[in-house]
């Protein structure tokens, strides 16, 4: 799923290590997640945008609305 | 692969259970091949072997409940869901060669042997899909 959490947590300066450490899972969650090859639960993305101060949707992208072109 | 707290805890069952593996499978065979085990033993001796490799199965399924984190823990199952059909795969194949006569007997255990392989395969499917092999494979 195409995320922004590689710009949320460049803003930061963060690296991954430094995310997963924050999130308390493996520097290659992070990765993979970053990469879309991963899809968090539904738990991991609500810890993910609480970190970040903002809502899943604000991280997420959803396939149904990009494929549609609202996004 | 990520060396968390549980894959960490798994690797030393792993350790214990290779070891009494090894041992058990040594004892058996001297004792039977120097004629050591008494009648009434015989099952439970021969049987010594195999409670280890449960185990491992057993270690496996413990590492899965105790796994904290879902991408890792989704690499192992991916792993062993391969291994499994690799290994249903492979006894359906032999089985039906084996009924036609066209290849010899294989003992059973090496169901275990074949799943064991086939969690290298997943391991091997998981780096080509998720650059991540899930196990120390």
């Amino acid at each position: 799923m195409e995320n922004r959490l590689r710009v949320l947590r460049a803003e930061r300066a963060w690296s991954q290590q430094d995310l997963a450490r924050r999130l308390e899972v493996s520097r290659q969650s992070i990765n993979a997640i970053e990469t879309g090859k991963y899809d968090p639960s539904l738990p991991l993305a609500f810890r993910i945008a609480e970190l970040f101060g903002g809502t899943i949707e604000d991280i997420f992208v959803s396939p149904s609305r990009r494929s549609s072109g609202a996004i | 692969m990520a060396r968390t707290l549980a894959w960490k805890r798994y690797n030393w069952r792993l350790i214990w259970l290779s070891l009494a593996y090894a041992t058990f499978l040594v004892g058996a065979v001297y004792g039977f091949k120097h004629g050591l085990v008494p009648s009434a033993l015989k099952y439970l001796v021969a049987l010594l072997p195999a409670l280890p490799i449960i185990g491992i199965f057993a270690a496996i399924g413990r590492y899965l409940v105790e796994e904290q984190d879902e991408y890792v823990r989704m690499l192992m199952v991916r792993q062993t869901l391969w291994a499994s059909a690799f290994t249903l795969s492979v006894a359906t194949i032999w089985g039906f060669l084996e009924s036609f006569d066209l290849v010899g007997h294989v003992d059973g255990y090496y169901v275990a042997v074949c799943w064991f392989f086939g969690l290298g395969v997943g391991g091997l499917v998981n780096k080509l899909a998720y650059g991540e092999t899930g196990s120390g494979c």
